[in-house]
C-alpha cells in the first residue's frame, strides 16, 4: 500500500477543511490577541477552496482509500449544501448578539470539523467512515451547541444533545455490527451484492441492523420518534449554531440514509415502506400540529424542521430517480430558506436581547421594511407557495411520490402543508399587520448577515422561479444512484 | 418461522416472569414506613454531610485527556508491531496522527486545561 | 430579434425590485426616473418590435418564444414562453405606452406624498403583471399575469390605506376579483382535462374536433365569469367605482391601459373557443349590452367626476363585450384601444382638476374653470368628444365599427343595435353634462379654494397634450374603407384557426356604412345639444327634470340599487346564514364542539407530551427506545407470517 493508492485527491475537500480547521487552532494558539474577523476570513478561504476542489471532482466519479470514499456527483452535490450552509452560518456569527461567544477560534474550527464530518458522511460507501463522519460530525456540534458558556439553555441543549446523541448513535453502531455480523461486509457496495444474491427477508438480523440504522440516523434527521431533542436542542443553542444544525446535520443524515436505504433494499420493499410511510406521516403531523402553540420562533422554527423531514422522506419513500432528486433538490432549498429565517433572527438579535418571541415580530415591517419582506419570503418558502423555491421543491416529492403511486401520503403531506400555514403566516400577520407593542431595540446593521440574508432570499425566489436548470442536472446524476 | 416463534415465546416468557416476580414482590412484601427506615443508612451512625459529595470538575478534564492519550498509546502498539510492513505510508499516517493530539494537547495546555487553579 | 422579448415585461419588473428594495433611499426625481425609464424601455422596445412585426409577411406575424421550463414533472410542463402575435403587439403598444404617459403624470401627481417609492414601485409591478398577461402564451402563465394584475390592484387601491374607507375599497375589490379568478380557474382545469395542454396553440388548433357544445359552453361561461371579475361586467363590476380610492393616475392605469382590458383580451384571445358556442357568445353580447345600459344611467345622474367616469368605463367595457358577442373581436379591440387613449386622457384630466382644487370630486362644488385652468379644459374636451362619439375623433370610429358590426352580425341583431346606439346617446349626453358642469356656468367653489386654483405642472399636461391627440388621432388607422388598417392587422389572428370571417360570407348589409355612420354622429351631437341645453343654456331645467322623474332619478342615483341588492340577497343573508346556522348552530354547537373536543383531546395530548417535553431527557431516551422497540415489533411479526 502506498500513499498514491489512497487516492488523496478525491478527499481534498475533507483535507482542506481539516487543515483549515488546524491552522485556526494553531493561529489562536500562537497570537492570542489576533483579530477575531482572521478567523471567519481563515474560515471562508477553507471553505472556498473545499467549494472549489468539489467542483473540480465534478463528473469525476472516483474512489478513495480503496473504496471506503466515492466522490459521485451525488456525494459532491451535498457538499455544496454544507460548505454553503457553513459559510452561511458561520456569517451569521457576526450579529451583535453572538458576539461574545462565537468569534472565537474553537466556534470556526469546530464549524470545519463538524462540515468534515457531514461529507465524509455523504461520501462515505463504508459503514464505518459513515460512522466516523457522524461521530466527527456530532462531537463537533455537541460542543457548538454549548458555546454560549455562561447560559444555562445553551449548556442544557449541549447535555441534552451530547446524551441523546451518544444514545442513538450506539444504536446507529450495534445497527453496523448486526449488518457486519450478517454479511461479513462493512462496505455498501459489497453488502448491496450481498443482498441482491440473498433476500432481505429471511435475514431478520439484517433487518434489526437496517432498523437500528434508521432509528440512528432518523435522530438526525430529526425524525418521529427520535426528534424530541430537537425543540430544545435549538432553542437554546446559539441561533447561527442552529441554522447549522437545522440544515446541514439535517442533510448529511439524510444523504447517509439514501445512501445506506439505497444498498440494503433490493428493489422497494414494502414492509420498509410501510414503515417509513407510517413514520414520515407522524413525523409531519408531529412537527406541524406542535409548531403552531409555539411563541417562540426558534422553537416554531425547530418543530418545522420536524416536519420538513416528513416532507423530504415522502421523496424517498417514492423510491425513484425522481424522489431522488426530489429529496437532493430539497434539502438544497430547505437550507436556503432554514438559514435564512435564522438569520434573519440574528440579524434583528441585539447585545441585549434575543429576537426570538414571535411578538417581537410585531410590526417589524414599518420598522425594517426589507428584513420583514426578507422573512416574509422564507416564511412562504417554507410554507410551499408559489412562485417560492419552497414550493417548487415540495411539487418536486409530492409529483415523485404520486407517480410512485402513493397518493394517499401526498394527501397527507398537503394537508400538512395547509396546516403549517398557518403558523408560517402567522408571522408575516405578525410582521405586515400587526402594531409594534414593547419594542426591542435592533441593531445596527451588519453587512455580512445582510450579505447571507441576500444570498439567502434571492436562492429561494432564484430556485423557485428557475428551477428546471438546476433540476435537470440533478436528475441526471440522480439516476446513477438507484 | 420456527426460530422466531421461539423469540417471540421467550420475549413473552421474560415479560411474564418478570412482571410476575415484580408484582409479587410488591403485593407480597410487608410496608411499614417510618422515618428512621426513610433515613440514610451509615454504618448506623446519625449522618453528619450529604451524600453526595461533589468533585471538581477538573477531574474530568484530566480524566479525559488521560483516556484520550492512552488509546493513543492503544493505536501505537499494533502499529509498532507492524512498522517494517507498512513503510513510509504507515509512518507518515502514524505522525499526522499523532501531530494532530499533539496540536489537541497544545490547545488544552494552552487554554489552561492542565492547571488546577 | 424577438429572441429578446422577454427584456419587455423585465424591464418594469427591475424597475418594480429597484424601487421597492431601495427606493426610500432615493429622492423623489431618482424614483421617478427608474419607474419611468423602466416603462420608457419597454415601450422603446416595444415599438421596435412592432417594427419588426409589420415587416413580416402576414402569415408569420406569430412569435412563440419559450424564455424557460418553469416545472417539468412527468409529461406536465410549466413554460415561461411567449406569444407575440398581432393582438399581443396592439395589447403592448397601449400597456406600455399609456402606460409610460401615466407613470410620467404621476410624478407631478403624487409629488410629496410620502409612499412615493411604494407608489412607484406598485405601479411598476402592475404594467410587468399586465405585460405577462398579454404576452403568454399558456393559460398558465396568463393566470400569472391576471393574480398580479389583481393584486397590484388591491396594493394601489388600497394605497391610502390609513383610510379605513380605502383599503375597504382595495378589499372589496380583491374579493369581487377573486369571484372572477374562481370562475376562471375552472375553466383552466376544465381545459385542462379535455386538451391535456394549457398551450394556447395546442388548446386553439385542437379545439374543433375536441370540444363538444356543452363543454365548450361550460369552459367559455368559466372563462367568461374571469372576465366579468376583470372587465366589471354585471354582476361583477361592483368594485370599478368604490376603485376610485386610490390615486387618481391609478384610476387611470386600472381604467384605460391595464386591468380591465384583461378580461376583453382574454375573451378576444380565446375567441376559437366562443365561437364554439353559441350560448357563450350570447351571454357576452347581452351582458355587455346591459351593462353598458344600466352603468350609463348611473353615470346620467352621478354628481362625482370620478364615479361618472367609472361608469363611464363600465359602460364602455359593455360596448367591447358587445363587439365581442357578436364576433367581431376586432373591432371591440379597437374600441380598446382607443377607449385606453381617451379614458386615461379624461382621468387625469379630471385628476389636474381635482389637483387644482384640492381633491374636491363633487362636480357640484365646481364650475367655470375653462379660464382659470386652460390647458386641462382644453384636453378634459377633447377627451369628452371622444368619449361621446364625435365624428371624426377615436372613439367616434371604434364605437361606430361596434355598432355596425352588431346591426349586420349573425349574432347580433337590431335590438341590440338600438339599444347600443341609445346608450351612445346617454353618453354623449352625461360626458357633456360633466362638461359644463366643470368647466361652464357659474364657479361653486368655495372661496377659499377658489383663490388657489393652479394649473398644473407641465410634467402633467404634457402626457396630457400627447393623449389628447392620440384621443383624436387613435382613431384614423380603424376608419372604414379608407385606412381600416386595424383590421387588417388584427385579421390574421382571428382568421388564424378558420373558424370566423363571416362578415365576409354573410354579407345582408342593412344599408351602406357611411349611412350609419350619419346615424352615430346625429346621435353623439344630440346628446351633446341636449346637455348644452339643460346645463347651459336653462340651468334650471335638471331640476325641474329631477323633480318630475323622481323615481327613475333615485333609482339611478342608488345605482339601480346593486350594492343594496347584494346587501339584501347576498351579504345580508350570508351574514344571518353565518350568524344564525354557521355560527350559532354549526359554529357553536358542531365546529366549537369538534374544535373543543378536539382542543382538549390535543391539551390532554399535549399534556402528555408536554409531561416528555419538560426537558426529561430520559425520556426523550425512553421515546427512542420505544420507538425501536415499536418497529421491531412489527418486522419481526410480519415475518411470522
Amino acid at each position: 500500500m502506498s500513499l498514491s493508492s489512497l487516492n488523496l485527491p478525491v478527499v481534498a475537500p475533507v483535507i482542506t477543511l481539516s487543515l483549515t480547521g488546524f491552522v485556526i487552532v494553531g493561529v489562536s494558539l500562537i497570537w492570542s490577541k489576533v483579530s477575531r474577523h482572521v478567523f471567519l476570513l481563515l474560515s471562508l478561504l477553507g471553505l472556498g477552496l473545499s467549494f472549489w476542489f468539489t467542483t473540480s471532482l465534478w463528473n469525476s466519479n472516483t474512489i478513495a482509500f480503496g473504496g471506503m470514499v466515492v466522490a459521485d456527483n451525488y456525494a459532491l452535490f451535498f457538499n455544496f449544501i454544507f460548505l454553503i450552509s457553513a459559510a452561511l452560518s458561520m456569517l451569521l456569527s457576526q450579529g451583535e448578539h453572538e458576539q461574545g461567544h462565537l468569534l472565537n477560534a474553537e466556534y470556526f474550527a469546530l464549524m470545519l470539523f463538524a462540515t468534515v464530518g457531514m461529507v465524509l458522511m455523504a461520501a462515505g460507501s463504508n459503514l464505518l467512515v459513515l460512522f466516523l463522519g457522524l461521530e466527527t460530525l456530532s462531537i463537533s456540534l455537541y460542543v457548538l451547541a454549548g458555546i454560549k458558556r455562561t447560559e444555562p439553555k445553551s449548556l442544557e441543549a449541549a447535555f441534552k444533545y451530547f446524551l441523546l446523541g451518544a444514545f442513538s448513535s450506539a444504536f446507529l453502531l450495534y445497527g453496523i455490527a448486526f449488518i457486519y455480523g450478517v454479511t461479513g461486509s462493512l462496505s455498501l457496495r459489497y453488502i448491496s451484492n450481498f443482498i441482491s444474491s440473498a433476500p432481505l427477508a429471511s435475514q431478520p438480523l439484517l433487518l434489526l441492523g437496517g432498523l437500528l440504522v434508521v432509528a440512528g440516523l432518523g435522530f438526525k434527521v430529526v425524525m418521529f420518534p427520535f426528534h424530541m431533542w430537537a425543540p430544545d436542542v435549538y432553542e437554546g443553542a446559539a441561533t447561527p449554531v442552529t441554522a447549522f444544525m437545522a440544515t446541514g446535520s439535517k442533510a448529511a443524515a439524510f444523504a447517509a440514509l439514501l445512501r445506506v436505504l439505497h444498498s440494503l433494499f433490493d428493489g422497494a420493499s414494502t414492509d420498509w415502506m410501510v414503515i417509513l410511510s407510517v413514520l414520515a406521516v407522524l413525523t409531519m403531523f408531529v412537527g406541524n400540529l406542535a409548531a403552531i402553540a409555539q411563541a417562540n420562533v426558534k422553537r416554531m422554527l425547530a418543530y418545522s424542521s420536524v416536519a420538513h423531514a416528513g416532507y423530504v422522506l415522502i421523496g424517498l419513500i417514492a423510491w425513484s430517480d425522481a424522489g431522488t432528486a426530489g429529496v437532493l433538490f430539497y434539502l438544497l432549498v430547505y437550507m436556503f430558506m432554514t438559514v435564512g429565517a435564522f438569520a434573519v433572527l440574528s440579524f434583528l438579535s441585539s447585545r441585549q436581547s434575543e429576537f426570538v418571541m414571535l411578538d417581537d415580530f410585531r410590526g417589524l415591517a414599518f420598522r425594517k421594511p426589507a428584513v420583514a419582506l426578507a422573512m416574509a419570503v422564507f416564511m412562504f418558502s417554507l410554507a410551499g407557495l408559489p412562485p417560492t423555491a419552497g414550493f417548487v421543491g415540495k411539487f418536486y416529492l409530492f409529483s415523485a411520490a404520486v407517480k410512485a403511486g402513493h397518493t394517499p401520503l401526498v394527501v397527507f403531506a398537503v394537508v400538512n402543508s395547509v396546516i403549517s400555514l398557518y403558523y408560517y403566516l402567522g408571522v408575516v400577520v405578525m410582521m405586515f399587520m400587526r402594531k409594534t407593542l414593547r419594542t426591542l431595540s435592533i441593531p445596527p446593521t451588519v453587512p455580512l448577515i445582510a450579505c447571507a440574508l441576500l444570498v439567502a432570499v434571492l436562492a429561494s425566489c432564484a430556485l423557485g422561479l428557475f428551477p428546471s436548470y438546476l433540476m435537470d442536472t440533478i436528475e441526471h446524476f440522480a439516476v446513477h444512484l438507484l | 418461522m420456527n426460530e422466531l416463534i421461539a423469540v417471540l415465546v421467550m420475549l413473552i416468557g421474560v415479560g411474564l416472569v418478570v412482571g410476575l416476580l415484580l408484582f409479587l414482590s410488591n403485593w407480597l412484601g410487608p410496608k411499614r414506613e417510618n422515618p428512621v427506615k426513610g433515613e440514610p443508612f451509615e454504618c448506623g451512625n446519625i449522618p453528619i454531610a450529604t451524600t453526595s459529595a461533589r468533585f471538581s470538575v477538573k477531574f474530568y478534564t484530566v480524566a479525559i485527556l488521560f483516556v484520550l492519550f492512552d488509546i493513543e498509546i492503544a493505536f501505537l502498539f499494533p502499529w509498532a508491531v507492524v512498522f517494517q510492513s507498512l513503510g513510509w505510508t504507515g509512518l507518515v499516517s502514524m505522525s499526522l496522527f499523532i501531530a494532530v493530539l499533539l496540536l489537541g494537547l497544545a490547545y488544552a495546555w494552552k487554554r489552561g486545561a492542565l492547571q488546577w487553579d | 430579434m424577438f429572441e429578446y422579448l422577454w427584456l419587455i415585461p423585465l424591464f418594469p419588473f427591475v424597475g418594480f425590485v429597484v424601487n421597492g428594495l431601495f427606493g426610500n433611499k432615493f429622492t423623489e426625481p431618482q424614483i421617478g426616473a427608474v419607474g419611468v425609464a423602466a416603462v420608457g424601455l419597454s415601450f422603446a422596445g416595444t415599438v421596435w418590435l412592432f417594427l419588426q412585426l409589420v415587416g413580416l409577411p402576414e402569415s408569420e406575424r406569430f412569435i412563440a418564444k419559450q424564455v424557460y421550463t418553469w416545472i417539468r414533472a412527468g409529461s406536465f410542463e410549466a413554460n415561461v414562453s411567449f406569444l407575440l402575435d398581432p393582438l399581443s403587439m396592439v395589447m403592448l403598444l397601449i400597456v406600455t405606452g399609456v402606460g409610460l404617459l401615466i407613470h410620467v403624470y404621476s410624478i407631478g401627481y403624487m409629488h410629496g406624498d410620502k409612499g412615493f417609492a411604494r407608489y412607484f414601485a406598485f405601479l411598476n409591478l402592475f404594467t410587468f403583471s399586465m405585460l405577462l398577461l398579454v404576452l403568454a402564451d399558456n393559460f398558465l402563465l396568463l393566470f400569472v399575469g391576471w393574480e398580479g394584475v389583481g393584486l397590484c390592484s388591491y396594493l394601489l387601491i388600497g394605497f391610502w390605506f390609513e383610510n379605513k374607507e380605502y383599503a375597504y375599497a382595495g378589499r372589496k375589490a380583491f374579493v369581487v376579483n377573486r369571484i372572477g379568478d374562481f370562475g376562471f380557474l375552472l375553466g383552466m382545469f376544465l381545459i385542462f382535462t379535455h386538451f391535456n395542454s394549457l398551450n394556447f396553440v395546442t388548446v386553439f388548433g385542437n379545439a374543433s374536433h375536441v370540444l363538444t357544445a356543452g363543454v365548450a359552453t361550460s369552459i367559455c361561461l368559466l372563462l367568461f365569469v374571469g372576465a366579468m371579475g376583470k372587465s366589471a361586467q354585471i354582476p361583477l363590476f361592483v368594485w370599478l367605482p368604490d376603485a376610485m380610492a386610490g390615486p387618481t393616475p391609478v384610476s387611470a392605469l386600472i381604467h384605460a391601459a391595464t386591468m380591465v382590458t384583461a378580461g376583453v383580451y382574454m375573451v378576444a384571445r380565446c375567441h376559437v373557443l366562443f365561437l364554439h358556442s353559441e350560448v357563450a357568445m350570447t351571454v357576452v353580447a347581452l351582458v355587455g349590452v346591459a351593462t353598458a345600459f344600466l352603468a350609463a344611467t348611473i353615470a346620467l345622474v352621478s354628481n362625482d367626476i370620478k364615479k361618472v367616469l367609472a361608469y363611464s368605463t363600465i359602460s364602455q367595457l359593455g360596448y367591447m363585450f358587445l363587439a365581442c358577442g357578436v364576433g367581431a373581436f376586432s373591432a371591440g379591440v379597437f374600441h380598446v384601444n382607443t377607449h385606453a387613449y381617451f379614458k386615461a386622457l379624461l382621468f387625469m384630466s379630471a385628476g389636474s382638476v381635482m389637483h387644482a382644487l384640492q381633491n374636491e370630486t363633487d362636480m357640484t362644488r365646481m364650475g367655470n374653470l375653462r379660464s382659470k385652468l386652460p390647458v386641462t379644459f382644453r384636453v378634459f374636451f377633447i377627451g369628452a368628444l371622444a368619449l361621446a362619439g364625435f365624428p371624426l375623433l377615436s372613439g367616434f370610429f371604434s364605437k361606430d365599427e361596434i355598432l355596425w358590426k352588431v346591426l349586420n352580425s349573425p349574432y347580433g341583431g337590431f335590438e341590440l343595435w338600438f339599444i347600443a346606439a341609445a346608450v351612445a346617446g346617454l353618453t354623449a349626453f352625461y360626458t357633456f353634462r360633466m362638461i359644463f358642469l366643470v368647466f361652464y356656468g357659474e364657479s361653486r367653489v368655495p372661496k377659499e379654494i377658489e383663490t388657489q386654483i393652479h394649473e398644473s405642472p407641465s410634467v402633467m399636461t404634457i402626457p396630457l397634450g400627447i393623449l389628447a391627440f392620440l384621443a383624436i388621432a387613435g382613431g384614423w388607422l380603424g376608419v372604414p374603407h379608407l385606412f381600416n388598417q386595424f383590421e387588417h392587422f388584427l385579421g390574421p389572428v382571428f382568421n388564424q384557426y378558420g373558424t370566423i370571417g363571416f362578415f365576409e360570407q354573410t354579407h345582408e348589409l342593412v344599408g351602406p356604412e357611411t349611412t350609419f355612420m350619419a346615424i352615430s354622429s346625429l346621435i353623439a351631437i344630440l346628446g351633446i345639444g341636449f346637455a348644452y341645453l339643460l346645463y347651459v343654456a336653462k340651468p334650471d331645467l335638471p331640476a325641474h327634470v329631477v323633480a318630475r322623474t323622481q323615481g327613475f332619478y333615485n333609482f339611478f342615483v342608488h345605482k339601480w340599487y346593486v350594492d343594496e341588492l347584494y346587501q339584501a340577497l347576498l351579504v345580508h343573508p350570508l351574514n344571518r346564514f353565518s350568524d344564525r346556522v354557521l355560527w350559532r348552530w354549526c359554529d357553536v354547537k358542531f365546529i366549537d364542539g369538534f374544535v373543543n373536543s378536539v382542543a382538549t383531546a390535543t391539551g390532554k395530548l399535549g399534556g402528555r407530551v408536554r409531561k416528555m417535553e419538560t426537558g426529561f431527557v430520559q425520556n426523550y431516551a425512553l421515546s427512542i427506545v420505544v420507538g425501536v422497540v415499536v418497529l421491531a415489533g412489527y418486522f419481526l411479526l410480519k415475518s411470522m407470517e
